[in-house]
């Protein structure tokens, strides 16, 4: 009889019509961390499913747009890329981007698509945006397969001199980039349960946020000036140049807008969840 | 019951609304809703107003729950009933925590296994095993609890066969085997379920009930069940209540509930019944049906009342949806919650090809039916040259009701004394 009181008190769930201001709720996350590996799983099972080439597209998308970004701005508009041999340097500059953007965006659609799901049973629904960001993690390591077969040839030959030390950095790099889409995807998807217009403008949105990070050019491009102090504010751009730095051994890492943009990653990801948990409780009633 | 102080609670709810808006919530658009917002700041009419929209009845509002208190201990198997729009599904959706409460507090000791639809998150393209494990984990199981119940969950399902093929592959009733397998091997200390048996072949209903008794009685677990079917009620739950525009009528015997729902409850008025968008019944996906009812009403009447000395003349149309030959009707007489009370025949009546659109008017005798409610069911079937009888189509009949009897001197009530009253008694 004890026991069964230990395990009644133990699963006690108080639920409230007044809702705290600001909560987390992360405890109840890791209770779910079995979901959020099968929610990985599932979603590379689905994304690949009844496609000729399968897994193979997770390095052929990334070569592809490398590719265009080669003639387009490489050949067609000249513009620089710091040195580095082109394939590479754009190659890794997708890929980084790609990490953030799906982040980004898939989450944005978390609520509205899943709501038949989260219509009838509950679990956090944040499992679900984490294991996004997971997915997309992985996806970059396989790219990064790729990028680091091509700059062992180049570092061999002498074309690339990569910061070594600097790798140790990289870690970081992807966790802020994975907690900054996470962050900003659970925003418009929490925002998308009322207003859907929002969801039709991530696309085009995260497109032209591309160009306003040093993805296809290099930092360097844009000499001194408003527009470079612009571009060096948006958070997802010092992430990107430390990774550039490390990898390609090229790319302006400055301490101060490092600071920016881990500040603006923290707030984004704080409000993030907690507007996400306030949101979870009763967008069934707005979806 | 008398015990019930010392019993530990397993729910508590106290004081709980929900309200839902009507209508519109919001503009829909973010540019619509800032527009609207900004009208309001100067003091403007808002743009985004509908002319012929009543002013009064912006904000107005719906309770879907109205103040329930209940309290709800453990290893109870508790029914709750109510007609269409009482609030049932709600409750069920705030006790699951899908939506959260507009006033009041609910408090749940234990882990919740709830079904308000099996097979939650099941993904077609994924084996029957990986859904298990998607699945358990959806509902709250670690990886490792469900490996450690994997054998016994596979072996209830009976798709031991098809457990490594992609679920969209399944017939739908293996598909609602296994989910239902999943959910009823969680480590749960309450289950809540709404109506998850109305599909599956009978024999499987009968192991799911019994899977959920024993859940109750013998592992002491609290189940809470939504149904219309007050039979699958009666059998399972010890206690039951009943809910009405929002509120709890009425808490206790599962008897007294089942009749003050269906007093609480209307009974249709309907004369005739078009079944063209009237979905077919769930288990006639695993028959042969050769026919398809397309309508049925009262021949002679303006009304669904009728005294019992009454002749009842009704007609039924269908379409061949194959070549027919003899083929017979039965229609079941039940009362309201289902319960069957008595069944008649038509033998052999009709043989016609395909296509072919046909109806059979019927006389029924009624005269042994005492005075309430009732519903029928229309079954067609054809019976084989080895005797077995298959059905070919199956649908809800017509309601009616029985005003009085012809026998003076006895107020007749349902529950002492039944349904039918039998010819007079011979004196010998």
């Amino acid at each position: 009889m004890n026991d069964t009181i230990a395990t009644t008190e133990k699963y006690h769930t108080h639920i409230s019509s007044k809702t705290k201001r600001f909560s987390l709720n992360l405890g109840e996350v890791w209770k779910y961390k079995d979901l959020i590996w099968l929610f990985t799983k599932k979603n590379f099972k689905l994304i690949y499913k009844q496609t000729i080439l399968g897994p193979a597209w997770i390095v052929l998308n990334p070569l592809i747009s490398s590719l265009i970004y080669m003639v387009v701005f490489g050949m067609i508009a000249k513009m620089s890329t710091d040195g580095v041999p082109g394939i590479l340097f754009y190659l890794s500059g997708t890929a980084i981007w790609t990490l953030f953007s799906t982040s980004l965006t898939n989450n944005a659609t978390t609520f509205t698509q899943n709501a038949n799901v989260f219509g009838k049973v509950y679990f956090p629904r944040l499992t679900m945006p984490i294991s996004t960001v997971i997915s997309s993690m992985i996806q970059f390591g396989v790219q990064m397969i790729l990028v680091l077969i091509l700059l062992t040839y180049f570092a061999i030959t002498g074309q690339v001199h990569p910061n070594w030390l600097a790798w140790l950095a990289l870690p970081f790099v992807l966790i802020q980039l994975g907690a900054l889409g996470l962050g900003f995807g659970i925003i418009i998807s929490s925002l998308t349960t009322k207003y859907r217009d929002l969801s039709l403008l991530v696309t085009f949105g995260v497109q032209l946020w591309m160009y306003a990070t040093p993805v296809v050019y290099p930092l360097s491009q844009l000499g001194e000036g408003t527009l470079r102090t612009i571009i060096m504010i948006n958070p997802v751009t010092m992430p990107i140049e430390v990774f550039r730095y490390a990898v390609l051994g090229v790319g302006n890492p400055n301490p101060f807008f490092i600071g920016i943009s881990v500040v603006v990653t923290i707030i984004v990801l704080l409000f993030g969840i907690s507007l996400f948990n306030r949101v979870e409780k009763t967008f069934m009633d707005t979806v | 019951m008398s015990n019930n102080s010392n019993r530990n609670i397993a729910i508590q709810l106290s004081g709980v609304k929900k309200q839902y808006r009507l209508g519109q919530i919001g503009g829909g658009t973010l540019t619509a809703d800032l527009q609207s917002w900004w009208a309001r700041v100067r003091g403007k009419e808002d743009p985004n107003m509908r002319i012929d929209q009543d002013q009064r009845l912006i904000g107005k509002s719906f309770m879907a729950l109205n103040g329930v208190d209940l309290t709800i201990y453990q290893g109870e198997a508790i029914g709750i009933i109510g007609s269409n729009g009482a609030g049932k599904s709600t409750m069920l959706k705030l006790l699951s925590r899908v939506t959260a409460p507009t006033a009041g507090e609910i408090d749940i000791y234990g882990r919740v296994a709830s079904m308000l639809e099996v097979g939650t998150g099941f993904h077609g393209e994924m084996t029957g095993r990986e859904n298990v494990y998607l699945n358990g984990a959806i509902l709250g199981m670690t990886k490792a609890e469900i490996d450690a119940k994997m054998e016994d969950i596979i072996e209830f399902s009976e798709v031991r066969e098809f457990i490594d093929t992609p679920v969209k592959r399944y017939s739908s009733g293996m598909y609602v085997k296994l989910a239902f397998s999943v959910a009823a091997h969680l480590d749960s200390e309450i289950m809540i379920m709404d109506e998850v048996l109305a599909v599956g072949d009978m024999a499987f209903q009968k192991k799911c009930l019994s899977k959920m008794r024993d859940a109750a009685k013998e592992e002491g677990r609290t189940v809470l069940y939504v149904s219309h079917n007050m039979n699958t009620i009666r059998q399972l739950c010890d206690r039951c209540v009943v809910l009405d525009k929002g509120k709890v009528i009425f808490i206790g015997d599962v008897e007294d509930a089942i009749e003050i729902y269906l007093s609480t409850a209307d009974v249709p008025q309907d004369i005739t019944i078009d079944y063209k968008n009237i979905p077919r019944l769930q288990w006639l996906k695993y028959v042969n049906t050769k026919i398809r009812t397309l309508e049925s009403g009262y021949i002679g009447k303006d009304s669904v009342r009728f005294v019992s000395s009454e002749k009842m003349r009704l007609y039924i149309k269908w379409i061949n949806e194959q070549n027919v030959k003899d083929i017979c009707l039965r229609i079941e007489i039940l009362k309201r919650d289902r319960t069957p009370i008595g069944t008649t025949f038509l033998y052999n009546f009709y043989s016609g090809d395909k296509n072919n659109v046909s109806s059979v008017e019927c006389e029924l005798d009624i005269s042994a039916l005492a005075k309430g409610s009732y519903a029928m069911t229309y079954v067609f079937f054809e019976i084989d040259e080895f005797g077995n009888t298959n059905d070919i189509d199956c649908v809800h009949g017509l309601f009616f009701e029985i005003l009085e009897n012809n026998v003076s001197g006895v107020i007749w009530s349902e529950r002492n004394l039944g349904n039918i009253r039998f010819p007079l008694i011979n004196k010998i």
